[in-house]
């Protein structure tokens, strides 16, 4: 089976983040895989390793991304690749991301695509649907099981808690929710081992784009903290006073009621 | 000169780091009050590779190097001063010697099963009356046909409860000066006459399993001597040489973790209408931590790339063995004096830093030892 996984590097954001002029600060923010791309990686290190074929990992990413890369390497992934946009794009959005990939895959033999349901960092969840659509693929979002059984394909997919069951045929591409798998930590021999895998360098030339093709279909305005959560406020007196007093402060300070 | 580390050292600290914080991180307080190994958790270790950093693919290893080792005690010292023992125990002490001293056979036979976490592995020198001075060991090996006849007793013993062999030291006779030649044999543990207690009430690192041996005519073949018999004492010189930066690593660990925890507090604790970290007198605690915490990696880092490209390294292990464990030492203190009442009490964990911290200063050779050693290394 031709295995793909679609990965990304996001900033770490149980670690401390810094906004600056409406830019995340790169400087001392800890990057790593995408929480939910590292269900993909597993998921498709335990298919190959029931059906047997190979496991790519592509990133649109830069230079840096390579790390993550070799990580999914050292998890047990065969090959890796890396479209690297660092000196092509200014800019770019999940249309931008899915085009490429797009253009990566057109020449592909595809069986099984997988990917994060969403990216913790922008959240939109819509690379992968955007790229099945684009390459006349059915896709299944937030799977939490998947058992696949000659071209026939079982899934579980997670709905708000309950559980959704599909079947469906390969190729496919499916994008992975928690409780899918248990992601692996990778072994000192995989990490050893992963220098010596393949890792393919692209940029978008190799691909037959050029800038004008990607531009950003949407534009981002401002990125800000939220506000850091104020003291909270103890009411006093009698019971009946305090609900008054709270009513009214629903009502008329924080404006919910 | 370059103090990045490599792709594969910065990715082998992540993963550690990570199955240090989800594994073993919610166990630390309790492995410390029930003073229990967790043979579990070294179970996962071995799987993931953890034990044959060090050592070739071939014996069942993981073909990295000292440093990435080190990194590894350190991110596991971190969360846990018991773990990280007797982890360091059984690559430094358990398997390293059988790498550098045995033969193909006993390679095979002896370190690929402790290098692939299969079981772990004890190093026996000490004796109730021979600790500083091993040359005063008294246990002895007698030859009898293809075999030694061991008899005596080792104390103190990390992880011999969970090994399949020990690698004990033995008087095997007396060279042409007179003095006592002293050998290393390997010792499987289920051998008739070898008896292991464990019933130490420890201070510290209290889930590290700590052993007293007696060996009574215990019968092992002569095939399992370690090395040349005439260089035993040398053979575990060059052993505890190698340890020390393990343990040096542990210490740095120990104290990394006392800096991050106590600067975490003093930011949150407001005492008279400020963060205490606003005060100088907890400022001036913070900043000579760092300073030490830092100083002390660099000691280590240097100490284990000299060793990997076969230099030599007695001196700076002894440097960074002194200088880390009492850094963590130091730092484990102040970080208990900065949490206040609250860094008394064992959920705050500090106070265990403080306790796994002291044994780092005694085992594998006091402070005072290291400074023998380096003063022997300058001349005196
Ligand atoms: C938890 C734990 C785990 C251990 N694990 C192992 C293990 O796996 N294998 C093993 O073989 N041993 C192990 N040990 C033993 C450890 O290495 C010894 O305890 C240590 O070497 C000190 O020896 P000792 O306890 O006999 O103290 P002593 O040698 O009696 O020392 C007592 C004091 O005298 C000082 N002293 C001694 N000689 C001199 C001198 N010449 N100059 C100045 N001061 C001196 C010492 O520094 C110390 O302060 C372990 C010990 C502990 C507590
Ligand atoms: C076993 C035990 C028994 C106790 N018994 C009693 C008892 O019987 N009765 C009772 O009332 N209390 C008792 N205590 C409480 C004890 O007195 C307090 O823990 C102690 O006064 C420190 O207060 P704290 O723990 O709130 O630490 P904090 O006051 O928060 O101090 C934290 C750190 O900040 C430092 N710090 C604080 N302010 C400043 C400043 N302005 N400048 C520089 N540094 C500063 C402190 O020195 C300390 O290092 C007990 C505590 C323990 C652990």
């Amino acid at each position: 089976m031709n295995i793909y996984v679609l990965l990304k590097k996001t900033f770490d954001t149980e670690e401390k983040i810094a906004v600056t002029n409406g830019q995340i600060e790169d400087d001392g923010a800890e990057f790593i895989i995408n929480p939910y791309d590292e269900y993909a990686v597993e998921e498709a290190i335990k298919q190959r390793d029931e059906h047997g074929g190979e496991v790519t990992v592509v990133t649109v990413g830069d230079e840096d991304s390579e790390k993550q890369l070799r990580t999914a390497l050292a998890m047990g992934a065969d090959k890796a690749v890396l479209i690297n946009t660092e000196d092509d794009l200014e800019e770019g959005d999940q249309f931008t991301t899915a085009k490429i990939l797009t253009a990566y895959f057109e020449e592909k033999e595809v069986d099984l695509i997988l990917a994060g349901n969403v990216a913790i960092d922008e959240a939109s969840g819509q690379v992968g649907p955007r790229l099945a659509e684009r390459l006349g693929i059915p896709y299944v979002t937030t799977i939490t099981s998947l058992k696949i059984d000659g071209e026939t394909v079982n899934i579980d997919k997670d709905v708000e808690g309950d559980i959704e069951k599909i079947e469906t045929s390969l190729p496919v591409l499916l994008t992975c929710q928690q409780g899918l798998n248990e992601p692996r930590y990778p072994s000192l021999p995989g990490i050893m081992k992963a220098k010596k895998k393949p890792l393919e360098e692209l940029e978008i030339d190799d691909l037959d784009l050029d800038e004008d093709d990607l531009e950003p279909k949407t534009k981002t305005v401002d990125i800000f903290l939220p506000p850091e959560k104020e003291a909270g406020k103890v009411l006093e007196g009698e019971l009946q006073d305090q609900v008054q007093e709270l009513v009214s402060l629903l009502k008329n300070e924080a404006k919910v009621l | 000169m370059n103090f990045e580390l490599s792709k594969e050292q910065v990715m082998i600290k992540k993963m550690v780091q990570d199955f240090a914080e989800n594994i073993i991180k919610p166990r630390a307080i309790e492995i410390d009050t029930e003073a229990k190994f967790p043979e579990d958790i070294f179970k996962q270790m071995g799987e993931l590779g953890l034990m044959g950093i060090p050592f070739p693919e071939q014996y069942g290893g993981s073909d990295g190097d000292t440093l990435s080792y080190a990194l590894a005690v350190e991110e596991i010292g971190k969360v846990c001063g018991s773990t990280g023992l007797s982890y360091a125990a059984t690559v430094s002490l358990g398997a390293s010697p059988i790498y550098y001293f045995g033969n193909e056979e006993q390679k095979e036979k002896f370190l690929k099963p402790i290098a692939q976490g299969k079981t772990l592995g004890s190093f026996g020198l000490t004796e109730p009356n021979a600790g500083s001075d091993a040359g005063g060991t008294r246990t002895t090996a007698v030859e009898d046909g293809d075999d030694y006849i061991i008899n005596g007793e080792k104390c103190f013993i990390t992880n011999a409860n969970y090994s399949n062999t020990i690698t004990v030291t033995a008087v095997t006779g007396k060279d042409n000066r007179g003095k006592n030649k002293i050998s290393a044999i390997i010792v499987p543990t289920d051998t008739d006459g070898v008896t292991i207690n464990s019933n130490y009430d420890k201070m510290g690192v209290r889930g590290s399993d700590t052993c007293e041996i007696v060996l009574d005519n215990v019968r092992v073949p002569k095939e399992n001597l370690l090395g040349d018999p005439e260089k035993g004492f040398k053979q575990f010189l060059h052993t505890l040489d190698g340890g020390r930066i393990s343990i040096a690593a542990l210490g740095l660990g120990i104290a990394q973790a006392s800096l991050d925890k106590a600067l975490n507090y003093a930011k949150e604790r407001t005492q008279f209408g400020t963060a205490i970290s606003k005060f100088q007198a907890i400022q001036f605690k913070l900043a000579d931590m760092a300073m030490e915490v830092e100083l002390a990696r660099n000691i280590v880092h240097k100490a284990a790339w000299l060793k990997d490209q076969g230099k030599p390294f007695t001196k700076e292990a002894a440097y960074a063995k002194l200088f880390a464990t009492e850094t963590a030492f130091r730092s484990a203190n102040q970080a208990i004096q900065i949490h206040g009442g609250y860094g008394y009490m064992r959920e705050y964990e500090v106070e265990r830093y403080l306790r796994d911290a002291k044994l780092l200063e005694i085992g594998e050779g006091t402070s005072e030892v290291q400074r023998l050693v380096i003063a022997r290394q300058l001349g005196c």
